[in-house]
């Protein structure tokens, strides 16, 4: 007999975490984070200065990966000393803030795959934090964007570049739904980014030999997407070997481009190919191999199969493992958190979080600085739909993520030169022509969707003349001069200037704004231990902390004041009532001076129209009157209580708090409360006038229930009822006694 | 923190120094593409760099980029192609490999050498 699952279980499943897929772990199909059984044992044996055994594999059996990091790939000198220290050793070595980083790299560089892996795999959540914050190699923090779109329009792209780099991104990473768009692509972002900033290191990543060609012409200034994978198998599938990689390795820098490869758990298993070994040990090979052809750095933690990762138990605390394993071994590391992993906010923000804390050379191998839907790589863990998000937890946080909020007028200028910065070298190289609409759109498009119609072919013979021409930065840079867009014609000759010093092909390398290089030679992180390693100084400090939606209380008066009315002018000191009839509905020292409008966006004079009309409606008479000594509720309507003739009284502040007092009962008690004044309605207030006018008349009031609002409105609220309650507080008067308020025009 | 590893004015490939770079420059016509390209000199001193910064595998990439410059962007993309699995056979690789060594690439060839030897005996020659 199955009897239906129970409502919370149901309940449960309709949540969008249940969207995910998750695997029990399979050591047949790899599903595994850290540790299969048939993981080897680590361990090294060299002869005469050659690596004869290496993980358990002796040399005859190498397979193309074994034998180009026993080659090339493992500091033999250091090698018994690393190997000779157990996993437990050397795992607190690379934690212990009093370790220098230095000596990690040292040790770590005569390890094994298999000895690293074992190693890093003991390493807890926390314990990942704090070995990220001191192995990365560089110094400041920084972080990469994706700026792509489903038309490959240049003019969106370029308005995408521009803001992306006043955003503070050092790397754009562009890629195309239509390849033969590749150029066009590269070019639009090269010269957007220039528009945005100085010194954005541009990457257009599609297949290998044309990415170089795009490189070598000046089109883009890095390249990353430059797989390994952890078997041999999956290597040659994927078309290359180690030693075609390192010769690609070299070749990039032969132009003076940066590169990076790229690797990542979980790719050998969504290729079949896995081979019974856990994700981290492939992983480990990868980044030995990385290390070995030379890589100045790796782009991992899971990539594009993250989510497979993510399956398996520890899968993303692996991922993160991976970004560490690239520091350890000197290297830059570029570190994933490029694909969007869940459908869960909670569980995408759980995967990246620890990484931003820590800090990383880049925390995203491309955050996607356009719309979901508009990335050409797949939606990234974060897109412009979490930039707000992002921005807010740098602040919340206090830590240096990449990024600081750009004021809204910036926002459109960047957009703007970098649109018409674009428009304007296409039709001077000829490439296209561009309509002043079309301009207008691409800067004021929150994606692609915003564009109407577009010509995708003029996209294509844009990108084939960019090709036929042999069009390269030199070019580039005269049609932008030509055009009057002398600056950023500066700025992508600085780039072009930079790889003549090579200073660039370093570790970890990005140009500051003033083009200085920011490097593990550099700008080496020195991390160890509170007080050391990198803070945003005051000054960055105060960027990230301004995010464009805090207020002061000077914003709030000044909101206040733009509703500012005269009516409930002070007509006199307030008289207690003799009428059984009269109530006395008593406001706040700011109410009619520095407060007009109530959390719930309800003007003050609407509220106490409500409250009068209540009072109306069962007989009674209400006067408003301000009292100026405070701005506890309780006191105000306990005193309005005492000044009226029934004894009744309506307390009210001006955020819109309400209460109904009795002129005997003690300050803190009431008859009627309304605590939610975000969610007070014109009716609800009707009502609490109706029932003071019921107590008042000694009838039987109708209960009010506060009403319930399931959103986090003490979030959306409290900061703007600390800037009313110390508005209210300039209001006091303790010397002003209470005033009568005239009710002409309230009505 | 110093952004330059050294304040030397590196000339391009050409010849011609980085300070001559300049917008006017690229706006009369006067720049080349070499003028573009890092000198294998420059290259040559990174890897000095990169090896007392703890990473002679960089060191030794760069060396090998500093013969790459000889060659030109075909030529480049046609040796990655023949270094790709099951394009060479070991032979053929093996020629390569003293051809380039006959030409001064000695890093490159040597990379080819052992590439050829690999790929015998693992199967990914052609």
């Amino acid at each position: 007999m199955s009897a239906e699952r129970v409502g919370r279980l149901r309940f449960m499943d309709a949540q969008r975490v249940n969207l995910d897929g998750f695997a029990t772990e399979d050591v047949e199909l790899g599903l595994v984070a850290f540790a299969s059984p048939f993981d080897p044992e680590p361990g090294l044996e060299v002869e005469g200065g050659r690596v004869v055994v290496l993980d358990g594999v002796p040399e005859a059996d190498f397979d193309a990966l074994d034998e180009f990091i026993a080659r090339h790939g493992i500091d033999l000198e250091v090698a018994a000393e690393a190997m000779g220290l157990t996993d437990l050793a050397l795992a607190r070595l690379v934690v212990d803030p009093s370790v220098p980083r230095a000596e990690v790299v040292r040790l770590a560089a005569g390890t094994t795959p298999a000895k690293l892996a074992r190693v890093l795999a003991l390493l807890r959540p926390a314990e990942l934090v704090l070995a990220m914050t001191k192995l990365r190699a560089r110094r400041t923090p920084s972080n990469q964007a994706h700026v792509t779109n489903r038309l490959d329009d240049p003019l969106l792209l370029a308005a995408d570049a521009a803001m992306a780099a006043a955003y503070g991104f050092r790397e754009i990473e562009t890629t195309v739904p239509v390849l033969a768009d590749a150029p066009s692509n590269a070019l639009a972002c090269l010269i957007g980014s220039a528009a945005g900033a100085p010194g954005v290191l541009i990457q257009c990543s599609v297949e290998e030999a044309l990415e170089l060609q795009l490189g070598m012409r000046g089109l883009t200034s890095y390249a990353e997407t430059i797989s390994l994978y952890g078997t041999e198998q999956v290597f040659v599938d994927g078309d290359d070997t180690p030693w075609s990689k390192a010769f690609l390795t070299s070749a990039y820098a032969s132009r003076g481009m940066k590169m990076r490869v790229s690797s990542g758990g979980g790719a050998e298993a969504l290729m079949a190919g896995a081979e019974r070994k856990s994700m981290f040990y492939l992983e480990a090979r990868c980044v030995a191999l990385a290390r070995a052809i030379g890589a100045q750095g790796v782009q991992n933690g899971g990539i594009d199969a993250a989510s497979v990762a993510g399956s398996v138990p520890r899968g993303v605390r692996s991922l993160m493992a991976e970004n560490v394993m690239v520091m350890a071994r000197n290297l830059e590391s570029c570190s994933g958190n490029d694909a969007l992993m869940s459908e869960s906010d909670m569980r995408r923000t759980s995967r990246t979080l620890p990484i931003v804390l820590a800090g990383s050379d880049f925390a995203f191998s491309g955050f996607g600085f356009i719309q979901r839907y508009d990335n050409m790589f797949g939606p990234s863990n974060f897109n412009a739909e979490d930039l707000d998000d992002y921005l807010i937890m740098q602040r919340d946080w206090g830590i240096d993520g990449g990024l600081s909020t750009v004021d809204d007028d910036r926002v459109a200028s960047v957009r703007r030169q970098g649109a018409e910065a674009c428009r304007a070298v296409y039709r001077h190289l000829g490439l296209a022509d561009f309509t002043d609409q079309q301009v207008e759109r691409a800067v004021d498009a929150a994606g692609s969707k915003d564009l109407g119609e577009t010509d995708t072919l003029a996209v294509l013979s844009a990108a084939r003349a960019i090709s036929d021409t042999g069009l390269g930065v030199l070019d580039v840079v005269a049609a932008l001069a030509e055009t009057g867009f002398g600056e950023e014609a500066e700025r992508v000759l600085a780039l072009a200037r930079a790889r003549l010093s090579g200073d660039y092909l370093q570790t970890a390398a990005i140009f500051d704004e003033s083009m200085g290089v920011l490097s593990l030679v550099t700008d080496p992180n020195d991390y160890a231990g509170p007080g050391t390693g990198y803070e945003p100084g005051p000054e960055r400090q105060l960027r990230i902390d301004a995010v464009r939606q805090a207020r002061s209380v000077e914003d709030r008066r000044a909101e206040q004041a733009g509703q500012a009315s005269d009516l409930l002018a002070p007509l006199g000191p307030a008289e207690p009532g003799q009428d059984p009839r009269d109530v006395v509905i008593g406001v706040s020292p700011a109410v009619g001076r520095q407060i007009f409008v109530t959390l719930s966006g309800q003007p003050v004079l609407d509220v106490l129209a409500e409250l009068l009309a209540g009072l109306e409606e069962e007989g009674c008479t209400g006067r408003v009157v301000r009292f100026n000594d405070t701005v506890d509720l309780g006191r105000i309507g306990l005193a309005a209580a005492r000044l009226s003739g029934s004894g009744i009284g309506i307390g009210l502040q001006g955020k819109g708090t309400a209460l109904i007092h009795r002129r005997d009962l003690p300050p803190l008690a009431n008859l009627e409360l309304y605590s939610t004044a975000p969610v007070v309605t014109p009716a609800l207030y009707r009502l609490l006038g109706a029932n003071a006018g019921r107590h008042a008349k000694g009838a039987t009031p109708d209960p009010a229930r506060n009403p319930y609002t399931d959103e986090a409105i003490e979030a959306r609220y409290h900061t703007t009822v600390i800037a009313l309650v110390a508005l209210e507080r300039r209001c006091v008067d303790p010397g002003l006694g209470p005033e009568e308020l005239s009710l002409e025009g309230v009505r | 923190m110093s952004g330059s590893t050294d304040a030397v004015d590196r000339p391009a490939l050409s010849g011609r120094p980085a300070s001559e770079l300049t917008v006017e420059a690229a706006r009369s016509g006067e720049l080349g593409f070499d003028d573009t390209r890092v000198h294998p000199e420059t290259l040559l001193h990174q890897a000095e760099v990169a090896e007392r910064h703890a990473n002679p595998q960089l060191a030794e990439n760069l060396r090998r980029a500093a013969e790459m410059t000889r060659l030109d962007d075909d030529e480049v993309l046609a040796l990655y192609e023949a270094l790709r699995p099951h394009r060479r056979t070991p032979d053929e690789l093996t020629q390569l490999a003293a051809s380039l060594e006959e030409r001064g690439l000695v890093r490159c060839a040597a990379l080819v050498a052992e590439a050829a030897a690999v790929y015998a005996r693992r199967g990914l020659a052609r």
